[in-house]
C-alpha cells in the first residue's frame, strides 16, 4: 500500500571537505508515522536531519519534503513547517526559558502578541517546563534544558518533527517522559522523525526504522516485516534442568533449526503450533523444562543482526537478543540436527 | 517504506566516491535570494540585544570606555584649560591653535585665551573620539555575534528555523551597531553638555554641539560603521573560535579606525562640501561592503561544518 510521504530522501551524498559524510542515502518518512533512524555515532544521522530541512544541501541525489526541495528558494516553508530539537538544546543560556520560547514563536511567525503568548505556555505547560520559564536557562538542568527545546519544536504546531536524540543526557526517568510525549505528540496526526543510537529507546516508538551507518541507509522498512524477512520462521527457547534431555527434539518434526547453548535450546520452527507437542515429547522423556519462551525480536536484534551481515569492520556487535535472537540462516548453519 | 532492499548478504554494492573535482557545490552554500522578512531581522537583532543587556561583564567595561572618552577626559582637560589660572601655561597651548587650518581658525570663538582654547579642544581635538569608540564596541559585539552562535551551539537553531540567511547577517549588523551607535550618542550628549557648561561661559553661551558635529555624528560616521561591520561580521562568520573573531577583527578595525579619525579631523577642518562629499564616498563604500558581506553568513558556517570553518 503506497503511503503519503512527508520526507523523501533519495541518493544524496554529502562531503564536508575530503569526508563523506553521506552516500547515496535514502530516507522514507510516511505522514503520521514515527520513523527512527538507528545507527552508531558519526553514521550521517545528524547530516540527514540537516539535509532534511536544507540547513545543508546535497552535493549529489534529491532530498523532498512535503513535496518541496528545503535547499532551494523553497526551504523556508519546509523549515516553518518542521519542529527541531537537536541534539544539543541549541538554547540561549543568557535568556530566560520565556524569552527563548519567545524568540523562536517571532522566528516562525507566530508574533509578538496575546496569541504568541498562549502558544508559549501551552507548549511549556506539555512539557512542564512553565513554571521555570522566568530563569535564566543557563540555570536549568539538562533534563528542563530538553523539555524546554521540546517545548520550542512544537511552538508553531509543526507538521513534521525532527529529533536528534531527545533523550541525551537524561536520566531514564525522564527520557521516558520524554519518549512518552514524543508518542502523544503523533497522536495529532505529526510525523515524527527521530535519531537515535539507543535501541531500547526505539523500540515500541518506531512505526519505521531506518538503520544508518557510514552515512548510508543499511535497510529501512517497519520492524515487524523487517524481524520478519530476518527471523522468517518463529524460534522459541526451551530450558531444562539438564541440557542434554534438550537434544531429543533437535529433529523432531517441524523443527528447522536446533541450536543448543548449555541449559537452553532455541528452536526455529514451522509454525508456533510445535510447541505444545514439543514440550509433551520432553515430558513424557521425563525432561524437567524449567521455561519455554517464543524469541520476539527486538530492535536491538534486528539492528546488530543487520550490522553483523553488514561485517562491520573492526566492530565488536554483540550477539543479538543473547543466546536466542539470532538470525535464522546462523541458526541454520549452527543447528545441531 | 520500499527505499532500501533489505541486503542479502555482506557483499553490498559499494560505488566510488565522486572526486571533488567532479562534485556539484553543496546547494546549502548558495546564496539565498527572495524577499527579506524585516519582521524576522528586527527579532534577530532585538534578541542579540537582550542577550547583551544580561552581559554585565562586556556593557559595564564598554559603558566605562565610553565614559572615559566622552566625559571624564574631556571634562578633566577642558576644566583645566578654563580654570587653570596659569596664563604661561594657557598661552603656550593656545599658541598651537595658529597651526589649524585657516578655515579652522576664522571658527574659533572666544575673547580670552581661555576660551579660545577651550573651543578649540572641544571642537577639533576630540572629534575622533566619537570614532574611536563606537567602532570599538561594535567591532568588539560583532566580532562574537556569528562565530558565537556556532560556539554555543545556537548556529543549530538559526540554521534550521526559517529565517533566512540574510535575514540573520542584517539582524546582527544591526544588533552589533547599536550598542556603538547608542553609547556615542549618549556619549556626544554627555559631551555636549560638559562643552557647553565648562567653555559655553567663555565663549558668550552654549555653542556646542556645532554644524560640522552633527554632520560627523548623523552622517559621516554611521557609514564607517557599516563598513567596520561589514568586515568584522564576515570574519565572525568564517574563523573557528571567538578569540580567532576578536584578534582579527582587531587587525581589521584598527586601520579603519585610523583612517575615520583622520577623515573626521578632516570634516572638522575642511569645507563646508567636505564632509559631505565624505561621507557620500563613505556610504557608497559602505553599500558596496555590506552587500558582499551579506554572502558570508550561510547555513553551514552557522553549523560549523563549510569548509574553511
Amino acid at each position: 500500500m503506497d503511503r503519503e510521504l512527508v520526507v523523501n530522501v533519495a541518493g544524496v551524498s554529502r562531503w564536508f571537505g575530503d569526508v563523506q559524510a553521506l552516500t547515496n542515502l535514502s530516507i522514507e518518512v510516511p505522514k503520521g508515522s514515527i520513523t527512527v533512524l538507528l545507527g552508531p555515532n558519526g553514521a550521517g544521522k545528524t547530516t540527514a536531519i540537516r539535509m532534511i530541512t536544507g540547513a545543508l544541501g546535497p552535493d549529489e541525489g534529491t532530498t523532498r519534503v512535503f513535496g518541496l526541495d528545503p535547499a532551494s528558494n523553497d526551504g523556508e516553508e519546509v523549515r516553518s513547517r518542521c519542529g527541531i530539537v537537536s541534539a544539543k538544546p541549541s538554547l540561549y543560556d543568557r535568556l530566560s526559558g520565556w524569552d527563548n520560547l519567545r524568540y523562536a514563536a517571532e522566528l516562525y511567525g507566530l508574533g509578538r502578541g496575546a496569541a504568541a503568548d498562549k502558544r508559549i505556555s501551552e507548549a511549556s505547560e506539555i512539557f512542564g517546563i512553565d513554571a521555570a520559564l522566568d530563569h535564566e536557562v543557563g540555570g536549568y538542568s539538562t533534563g528542563m534544558k530538553t523539555r524546554l527545546a521540546l517545548s520550542r519544536s512544537i511552538l508553531h504546531d509543526p507538521d513534521l518533527l525532527l529529533l536528534d536524540e531527545p533523550t541525551s543526557g537524561l536520566d531514564p526517568e525522564s527520557a521516558v517522559a520524554v519518549l512518552d510525549l514524543i508518542r502523544d505528540m503523533t497522536s495529532g496526526g505529526r510525523t515524527v522523525l527521530m535519531c537515535t543510537h539507543l535501541l531500547l529507546e526505539a523500540e515500541g516508538l518506531a512505526d519505521d526504522v531506518v538503520v544508518m551507518q557510514h552515512g548510508t541507509s543499511l535497510l529501512s522498512g517497519q520492524p515487524d516485516a523487517l524481524a520478519k524477512r530476518y527471523w522468517p520462521t518463529p524460534i522459541v527457547r526451551i530450558s531444562a534442568a539438564e541440557g542434554s534431555q534438550l537434544d531429543q527434539i533437535a529433529t523432531a518434526t517441524g523443527v528447522e533449526s536446533y541450536d543448543r547453548s548449555e541449559l537452553t535450546a532455541s528452536l526455529e520452527l514451522d509454525t508456533l503450533d510445535r510447541v505444545p507437542q514439543l514440550v509433551a515429547t520432553l515430558s513424557n522423556a521425563g525432561a524437567q523444562i524449567t521455561a519455554v519462551v517464543p524469541f520476539n525480536p527486538t530492535l536491538e536484534d534486528l539492528y546488530f543482526a543487520v550490522r553483523r551481515e553488514q561485517g562491520s569492520s573492526g566492530d565488536e556487535i554483540p550477539p543479538p537478543g543473547g543466546s536466542t535472537g539470532r538470525p535464522a540462516r546462523e541458526l541454520s548453519a549452527t543447528g545441531g540436527n | 517504506m520500499t527505499a532500501t532492499q533489505l541486503p542479502q548478504n555482506s557483499d553490498r554494492v559499494k560505488t566510488a566516491p565522486t572526486p571533488p573535482s567532479q562534485r556539484r557545490k553543496g546547494s546549502a552554500d548558495r546564496v539565498e535570494t527572495g524577499p527579506l522578512d524585516w519582521s524576522r531581522i528586527m527579532t534577530v537583532a532585538r534578541t542579540d540585544l537582550k542577550q547583551l543587556i544580561q552581559a554585565k561583564d562586556f556593557w559595564v567595561p564598554m559603558s566605562l570606555l565610553g565614559a572615559f572618552f566622552f566625559v571624564i577626559i574631556p571634562a578633566i582637560l577642558l576644566l583645566t584649560i578654563t580654570n587653570i589660572g596659569n596664563v604661561e601655561t594657557v598661552a603656550r597651548v593656545s599658541e598651537t591653535l595658529e597651526v589649524l587650518p585657516e578655515s579652522a581658525k576664522s571658527q574659533i570663538r572666544g575673547d580670552t585665551p581661555e576660551g579660545q582654547t577651550g573651543y578649540a579642544l572641544a571642537v577639533f581635538l576630540f572629534a575622533p573620539v566619537a570614532v574611536i569608540v563606537p567602532l570599538t564596541i561594535s567591532t568588539a559585539v560583532g566580532a562574537a555575534t556569528i562565530v558565537g552562535e556556532r560556539e554555543r551551539g545556537t548556529g543549530e537553531f538559526l540554521a534550521h528555523s526559517p529565517a533566512g540567511a540574510r535575514e540573520i547577517y542584517l539582524g546582527k549588523l544591526i544588533a552589533s551597531l547599536v550598542p556603538g551607535y547608542f553609547t556615542t550618542v549618549v556619549g556626544f550628549g554627555l559631551y555636549s553638555l560638559i562643552v557647553n557648561l565648562t567653555v559655553g561661559p567663555e565663549v558668550g553661551g552654549w555653542f556646542f554641539p556645532t554644524r560640522q558635529w552633527w554632520v560627523m555624528i548623523l552622517w559621516v560616521l554611521p557609514p564607517f560603521l557599516a563598513i567596520c561591520l561589514s568586515l568584522v561580521l564576515r570574519l565572525s562568520a568564517r574563523v573557528r573560535s571567538t578569540a580567532a573573531a576578536q584578534q582579527a577583527s582587531g587587525l581589521v578595525s584598527l586601520p579603519l579606525i585610523m583612517i575615520a579619525y583622520s577623515q573626521s579631523t578632516g570634516v572638522l577642518f575642511g569645507a563646508d562640501w567636505v564632509p559631505f562629499v565624505l561621507g557620500g564616498l563613505a556610504w557608497l563604500l559602505a553599500i558596496f561592503s555590506l552587500s558582499r558581506g551579506v554572502r558570508s553568513v550561510t547555513r553551514s558556517r552557522l553549523l560549523g561544518v563549510a569548509s574553511g570553518v
